[in-house]
């Protein structure tokens, strides 16, 4: 027992604080809840939450964040092995619960290496500042002949010793005061900033990985839910006859809407002992809706309705100089409209969630990218208490931003609750298609002055679109200041910039997706970059480094400065990548984008082709500057991964509504990129000593402006609508 | 009744013969390799070998692959295990959800084709969905296993 008043008396990082303001580790009594310990874990040394050392020398390092393909199993728990001098072979990964004691677990906004760098490291250090103590006393040496190395202490005389065998003694010591801890000299870096191999690869292929949809347990039901066609219809009635008649069908149920950011949308559930007869019977059933206020919505007539609002005076968010002086003394005036659909995730993993709800308590398991979100949300439903909730986080078939609304959850948790069992919710493709939380449509107007020697004057930049505010507060009509984002801080030298935002009522849930904002933004402001070059009589390439100007500080009291020097360096790396003034076969084109998103600098070069009229990418040459990298390979990856993201949306992404019902509702009629049409990605990434900064999401919205561009040079056609489709071209 | 062959294994379930063999994979017998991606054979997450032909299993009732051999991404062949090691080695997976499906139209193609061109890869792979776009490192583990198969 003596052990568990020691392993409780660990728990002491009250609080670390970060550049980001992001984390609290609160522990301050125990790391471990009673129910953890366990008598196992008596013979551990546990000096954190994240890390657990085993006598036989093996360790297991604690995944705080959602894995997605985004790396975090891999990389955060490197961050600690590194610091910790830990031999990377015996450690093994465990994933996070959703709970607090984590500290902020939102794997979304590119920001878990962002947030998490420097408190992996301090877990690191750590750890390894105990075994060392652990091993003078062995020892009986003074601390600072002792050093660690590859799983080892070893002292100056030469002997040393494994971490295994320091288990005993450390587990005994105080942790160390956080002002005391010493860290590594990036140089002694052993796993930052190289290549490691992800810790799930083997169980990926080899189909062992276990997702949101894999998880099953004795006694649990199938879930299917039909909901309404238009977000916020609700059941009027429904005949459950027929679909009672499906061989594997039990039970059909209403399930309530829940008036929430995050709640359920509502709907009749099918409850089956598979998930095809839950399926089946979804589509057996008949149902009557109350269709209610968005059953209006088309989203062409829409996009002529918020068009109209960037034709005229907006909300004004920035006004600096004199816009309409600079417009009156112009030389030349360029004026462009922009239009982009919505857009749906579609993770290959549709949302899937798994629930078991028994009297007060509940324990879930779900692909979430946000399980204290999804705890919250079960706290509130059930009526209980945070204790009595578990949300195990399986590893995710993909999010980009939709598993980050675990509407789904709570689906689980009301169908568990009512039936009595656990219960698996499943949402077919149809589902995830068009009972989404879209990425906002959006129409934008620019207009820019020239003077005689063809350097910008003024930038009037006004846009509207539905705001992600709108799903969180009702009666939301304008985007936020938040969704201004490279609108406002636009990285041009120019004198006189105004920024307006106009009206644009939502009518679907609207939600984050892979980059959000910068879509449409940087879409435009790249696109129209372009075209004032064109009409500047100027290369590309000189003109945009020109308008970027002089190296400066954007943003100067944000914690982490937006330096248009960095800016500019990845944009002529990515020129250099792929040289940008070679003469290119017949019928092919560059064309460039830099974005500055997640506080990373990107920027790509595509090589197009237009060749009987369709488009074809060849390369793309992109540059990232992320500051500090963890895992390169993941970063590299990221890049891949964005570019083909890129690519599916300018061809392809495109999300309608009629009569309120989204039209689209599988892969043949919302496309994803196909291998035949994948183009070669070449990755640079700068080296640099600066915080580390977003990956996941800064590589996309650079990718569709740049092949628009590329095509401009090949048929003199500037296009403003995406997809590409629209356009015949693809 | 319906008896199904799965990696050398027989199974009798008491499922209907509709039942496409997805789910019959999935939920009756319990290996969860074989992904549910879309429903409609056009993602190919889904992907096992019928008789050593790829079949989208989401569209493919058991009554149809009675008296057949299926192989699933838990199976045993010599193709399957050689791209997976390239795949683990070139770390190929992202999210990893479509790699099951991504590594039986290329074992498939590998069992027919033993020196696949681009092009070849690509017809091969093209009714293989993957949203975090590892395309470019599907393609290079593929060559690699070529590559490796024709220097052993």
């Amino acid at each position: 027992m003596n052990t568990i008043k020691n392993i409780s008396r660990r728990g002491f990082v009250k609080s670390i604080g970060l550049a980001s303001g992001g984390l609290i580790l609160a522990c301050n009594t125990s790391i471990f809840s009673d129910k953890e310990i366990k008598p196992e874990n008596l013979i551990n040394f546990n000096p954190n939450l994240f890390v657990q050392l085993n006598s036989d020398g093996s360790l297991t390092l604690v995944a705080s964040r959602s894995e997605m393909g985004n790396g975090v199993r891999t990389s955060l728990p490197s961050i600690i092995a590194d610091e910790m001098d830990a031999d990377w072979t015996r450690v093994s990964v465990k994933q996070g619960t959703g709970d607090s004691k984590y500290g902020d677990q939102n794997t979304d906004g590119s920001r878990s290496i962002r947030y998490l760098f420097d408190p992996m490291r301090k877990m690191g250090a750590m750890a390894k500042s105990m075994l060392i103590t652990a091993a003078s006393q062995k020892w009986q040496v003074p601390t600072n002949e002792c050093s660690a190395e590859n799983h080892f202490i070893l002292h100056s005389s030469g002997k040393k010793i494994g971490f295994g065998d320091l288990v005993e003694i450390a587990k005994t010591l105080k942790t160390p005061d956080e002002n005391s801890l010493t860290f590594k000299d990036p140089k002694d870096y052993k796993y930052i900033g190289k290549h490691l191999r992800s810790v799930d690869a083997e169980d990926y292929v080899l189909g062992k990985a276990t997702f949101g949809i894999d998880k099953k347990i004795p006694n649990m039901k199938y879930v299917a839910i039909e909901r309404c066609p238009v977000t916020f219809g609700t059941v009027k009635s429904f005949d459950k006859t027929e679909a009672l008649k499906i061989p594997g069908v039990e039970k059909i149920i209403e399930i309530p809407r829940i008036e929430r950011p995050f709640g359920a949308l509502g709907g009749v559930a099918v409850i089956a002992s598979n998930t095809w007869a839950a399926f089946k019977g979804k589509e057996a059933l008949k149902i009557e809706w109350n269709l209610k206020d968005n059953q209006n919505y088309n989203s062409d007539k829409y996009m002529n309705e918020i068009t109209k609002n960037v034709h005229k005076n907006g909300k004004v968010i920035k006004d600096k100089g004199n816009i309409n002086k600079a417009f009156k003394d112009a030389s030349k005036i360029i004026e462009s409209t922009f239009q982009l659909p919505h857009l749906i995730h579609a993770p290959m993993e549709v949302p899937t969630a798994t629930a078991w709800v028994q009297g007060d308590k509940c324990e879930v398991w779900a692909s979430t990218q946000t399980p204290q979100s999804a705890r919250k949300e079960v706290v509130e439903y059930l009526k209980t208490t945070e204790d009595k909730v578990t949300i195990n986080v399986t590893l995710l078939g993909g999010g980009f931003g939709r598993k980050s609304k675990p509407d789904y959850v709570i689906e689980a948790v009301i169908a568990s609750k009512l039936i009595g069992a656990p219960a698996q919710v499943v949402w077919t493709r149809e589902d995830e298609i068009k009972h989404g939380y879209y990425h906002t449509v959006s129409a934008q107007y620019l207009k820019a002055s020239l003077n005689k020697k063809g350097k910008v004057t003024g930038w009037l930049h006004r846009f509207a679109l539905p705001s992600i505010s709108s799903t969180f507060v009702s009666g939301v009509e304008y985007a936020s200041s938040g969704e201004s984002g490279a609108a406002t801080n636009l990285p041009f030298n120019i004198e006189n910039h105004k920024v307006e935002i106009g009206k644009a009522p939502a009518h679907v849930r609207i939600g984050w997706l892979r980059s959000v904002i910068n879509i449409p933004h940087g879409f435009a402001i790249n696109v129209f970059a372009d075209e004032l070059a064109y009409e500047a009589k100027k290369d590309p390439l000189e003109f945009r480094l020109n308008l970027i100007g002089e190296d400066r500080i954007l943003m100067p009291k944000a914690k982490i400065k937006f330096n248009t020097a960095r800016l500019k360096n990845v944009l002529k790396i990515a020129a250099k990548n792929a040289e940008w003034d070679k003469e290119l076969p017949n019928g092919h084109a560059f064309g460039l984008a830099v974005h500055y998103s997640f506080f990373s600098y990107v920027a790509s070069i595509v090589e197009v082709s237009l060749i009987n009229g369709k488009v074809k990418v060849h390369n793309i040459f992109t540059v990232i500057d992320c500051g500090i990298v963890v895992n390169r390979d993941t970063v590299i990856a990221q890049m891949e991964g964005a570019a083909m993201f890129g690519l599916s949306l300018t061809y392809y992404g495109k999300i309608t509504a009629k009569d309120g019902a989204i039209e689209q509702g599988n892969f043949h009629d919302y496309k994803i990129l196909r291998i035949n049409e994948a183009p070669k990605i070449h990755v640079e990434i700068v080296e640099s000593t600066e915080n580390p900064s977003g990956v996941g999401e800064p590589g996309v919205p650079v990718i569709a402006p740049a092949i628009v561009n590329a095509i401009f040079k090949l048929n003199g056609k500037r296009y403003y609508n995406l997809p590409l489709t629209d356009h015949d071209l693809v | 009744m319906i008896t199904l062959s799965i990696n050398g294994e027989k199974h009798i379930i008491d499922v209907s013969p509709e039942m496409p063999l997805l789910w019959a994979i999935r939920d009756i017998i319990g290996l969860t390799g074989t992904k549910y991606g879309c429903g409609k054979g056009l993602c190919g997450s889904c992907k096992v070998l019928l008789d050593n032909s790829p079949v989208q299993s989401c569209i493919i009732p058991i009554s149809a692959a009675q008296g057949k051999e299926i192989l699933t991404i838990e199976g045993e062949s010599k193709n399957l295990q050689l791209l997976q090691e390239s795949w683990v080695e070139l770390n190929v997976p992202q999210c990893g959800f479509c790699q099951p499906g991504q590594l039986i139209a290329a074992t498939a193609l590998l069992d027919k084709n033993e020196n696949p061109s681009d092009t070849e890869i690509d017809d091969a792979m093209i009714g293989n969905i993957c949203r975090c776009g590892t395309y470019q490192r599907i393609k290079k583990a593929i060559n690699r296993t070529v590559q490796l198969k024709k220097q052993s």
